[in-house]
């Protein structure tokens, strides 16, 4: 039986945050930036994750690894939940996991050189390596994502911005993982650049047989990219379905505002829309609303979205659409 | 008259690598009630192009050419003259609203600078059109948050208040540096949706400097193309997304993902931006540009209208690009 490669069962990743002000014996608050998040990643599959700024995207993919602490169960390829297993092994498990972030010059040491930067993980995971192999591994990594072999010596401030992410994506994938979390990859690249980080990703992928995690708020970017697309809204799915299902066919209706808000460079189309605004702003998670997270700025909100938080639930229609809405 | 008209403006920066000339020969004109965009990646000196018609540019920047606004020039302009310009007939709205927001002064006591300075009200006056005003972009409860400070406010609305601040004088152009570019998509929506109200509320003509092609389309009338510092393409947004005439722009239009359709593989323009330090002395584009011969190295046609209010500045004739 093949095991899914991640399997994501409630995972919550809650903040202690105190305010000032506060005194030294008042409870801090409980802010719940993931709450509650279940999904499967097949091997060689690509998860887009979307949703705006303070929705819980980058936590989410940092609690996969460990980089914030979260509970739940996230079951890697059928075996141990990584949320348990010991230091030492989950180390083991990080150079099969690997994470290429959002700003490419400052994820990268500036006083590093770009074989040193990519070179690390390789030391870490695989000490036994001798220097001479580790130079051939980085020199062949650093052609696979386009970057001069001769330029190893260098530092990321002689590079641009499309260029360092590559080095960052190069760096991800020098241990050969099996999935690549991408945050953001590609929204500090001006959109000439952009295309090439894209399909560079997408080619290695499939050289590779890599899963991708891809966050991202462009939804035009993860519709390319993505073989499945989930939505976040304050820390909860509002709706998963395979890429063409929810573009084509949204159900949730923060799903459908989020997508008729798409600029699309055609003026005609884009004049002539109809976008669907929602009010307001989004509420502080600090205190969320009662029942459907999505309720106070909901076009379709009725009472019992006040009482009743909607489970996510497969749609009559179509198994693999799931849809967290009382009225989908 | 044109309400402004920008002739062969170049701005130049003295910096301790040497000159970087980061805009190149820049002439538009525009009638009051128009919206232009000036599209173009960072670097290409979009920003540059606004600074210097409102005199914003840093101190080693230089200005040269001419800027004539309703008739009269203000390029490089005394203080006194732009200072009775700014706010009150030329308004900016600036990228970065948390930023652009001064954080120790309530929202109240920054908006009634403006209408003290360039109207003479008196404070309440001021306090109360700074409220009716804050009531025009939407911001609920506008008389009670008028007393807040910047941080109380959300990202979208902060740019509501900068917006608001902009148009408290009732300019005649505003000049949008990527109003929405920090936003998420449903607020964007929102603040583009607020700014056509306004527009043809208040009938003021619209600069929006943008790298955003979709809000473009969705929103400008005529479009400035602009990369390495010069003027690629200009005309009027229709034809220009139909029928990109410089290889530019035909490579900017295919190598951005769309929301509405589905495509195998994104086409890219390959290389990176130009270094603005070396700036190339033919066409900056030639580097990256497939159609690039050897002449294109050397010189760059100058910008040329080829069909009505549609103007190139390519070596390539236009049957030459497949």
């Amino acid at each position: 039986m093949s095991h899914p490669l991640l399997k994501v069962e409630n995972l919550r990743v809650s903040f202690h945050i105190k305010s000032e002000g506060d005194m030294p014996w008042t409870k801090p608050r409980e802010l719940h930036a993931v709450g509650g998040v279940d999904f499967e990643l097949k091997q060689g599959e690509t998860l887009g994750i979307v949703g705006e700024s303070g929705c819980g995207k980058s936590t989410l993919a940092r609690a996969l690894i460990r980089m914030v602490p979260g509970s739940g169960k996230v079951v890697w390829m059928g075996g141990d939940n990584l949320l348990d297993v010991s230091k030492s092994k989950m180390m083991n498990y990080r150079s099969e996991i690997q994470m290429v972030f959002q700003d490419p010059l400052a994820s990268l040491n500036p006083r590093m050189t770009v074989g040193q930067i990519i070179a690390e993980p390789l030391r870490t995971h695989q000490p036994n390596l001798s220097n001479a192999q580790v130079k051939e591994r980085v020199k062949k990594m650093m052609q696979q994502v386009s970057l001069l072999p001769n330029q190893i010596n260098r530092y990321p401030h002689e590079f641009s911005g499309g260029q360092c992410q590559r080095i960052g994506i190069a760096r991800a994938l020098i241990v050969e993982p099996k999935l690549i979390i991408c945050d953001e990859p590609v929204s500090a690249l001006d959109v000439s650049i952009q295309a090439q980080v894209i399909n560079l990703l997408m080619e290695l992928q499939r050289k590779m047989g890599l899963s991708l995690i891809f966050i991202a708020h462009d939804l035009s970017v993860v519709k390319h990219i993505s073989n499945r697309v989930m939505v976040l809204y304050l820390g909860k799915v509002m709706e998963v379905a395979d890429r063409n299902d929810l573009y084509e066919n949204p159900r949730h209706p923060y799903t459908q505002a989020l997508i008729s808000a798409v600029p699309i460079p055609d003026p005609e189309i884009e004049r002539n829309k109809e976008i669907i605004l929602i009010d307001g702003d989004l509420p502080s998670p600090l205190a969320p609303p009662s029942g459907c997270v999505f309720r106070t700025r909901c076009p379709k909100a009725q009472p019992i979205c006040a009482t009743t938080p909607p489970t996510l639930d497969p749609q009559s229609d179509q198994e693999t659409h799931l849809v967290a809405c009382h009225f989908a | 008259m044109a309400l402004l008209d920008v002739q062969n403006l170049s701005v130049s920066f003295k910096t301790n690598d040497g000159v970087v000339n980061a805009v190149n020969d820049v002439s538009f004109a525009m009638d009051a009630g128009q919206t232009l965009a000036i599209v173009g990646e960072s670097g290409s000196g979009k920003s540059q192009t606004a600074f210097a018609i409102l005199g914003l540019l840093a101190q080693n920047g230089i200005a040269s050419g001419s800027v004539k606004f309703q008739g009269n020039e203000i390029l490089n302009a005394p203080l006194s003259t732009l200072n009775k310009i700014r706010a009150a007939d030329i308004a900016m709205v600036f990228q970065d609203p948390m930023t652009s927001l001064n954080p120790y002064m309530r929202v109240s006591d920054q908006m009634v600078e403006v209408l003290i300075h360039h109207k003479g009200m008196s404070k309440t006056e001021a306090i109360a059109e700074s409220v009716k005003m804050l009531d025009a972009v939407k911001i609920p409860d506008a008389a009670a948050r008028v007393r807040l400070y910047p941080h109380e406010f959300s990202g979208g609305m902060r740019q509501r208040v900068m917006i608001a601040m902009s148009l408290l004088c009732k300019p005649k152009l505003l000049i949008a540096d990527e109003p929405t570019t920090a936003l998420d998509v449903t607020v964007q929506a929102q603040t583009m949706t607020l700014f056509s109200e306004i527009q043809s509320e208040f009938g003021m003509g619209v600069i929006l400097i943008t790298h955003d092609l979709g809000v473009v389309a969705g929103f400008c009338e005529e479009v400035m193309v602009l990369y390495g510092g010069r003027v690629m393409e200009q005309g009027p947004t229709d034809p220009i997304f139909a029928t990109p005439s410089h290889p530019y722009t035909r490579g900017l239009l295919r190598a951005i993902p769309r929301v509405d359709q589905l495509n195998a593989e994104l086409d890219t323009i390959p290389g990176s931006p130009p270094n603005m330090l070396q700036a190339p002395k033919g066409c900056p584009f030639e580097p990256r540009c497939q159609y690039a011969q050897e002449d294109c190295v050397q010189s760059l046609r100058p910008l040329t209208e080829f069909a009505t209010g549609r103007k190139r500045a390519c070596n390539r004739e236009l049957e030459e690009l497949i």
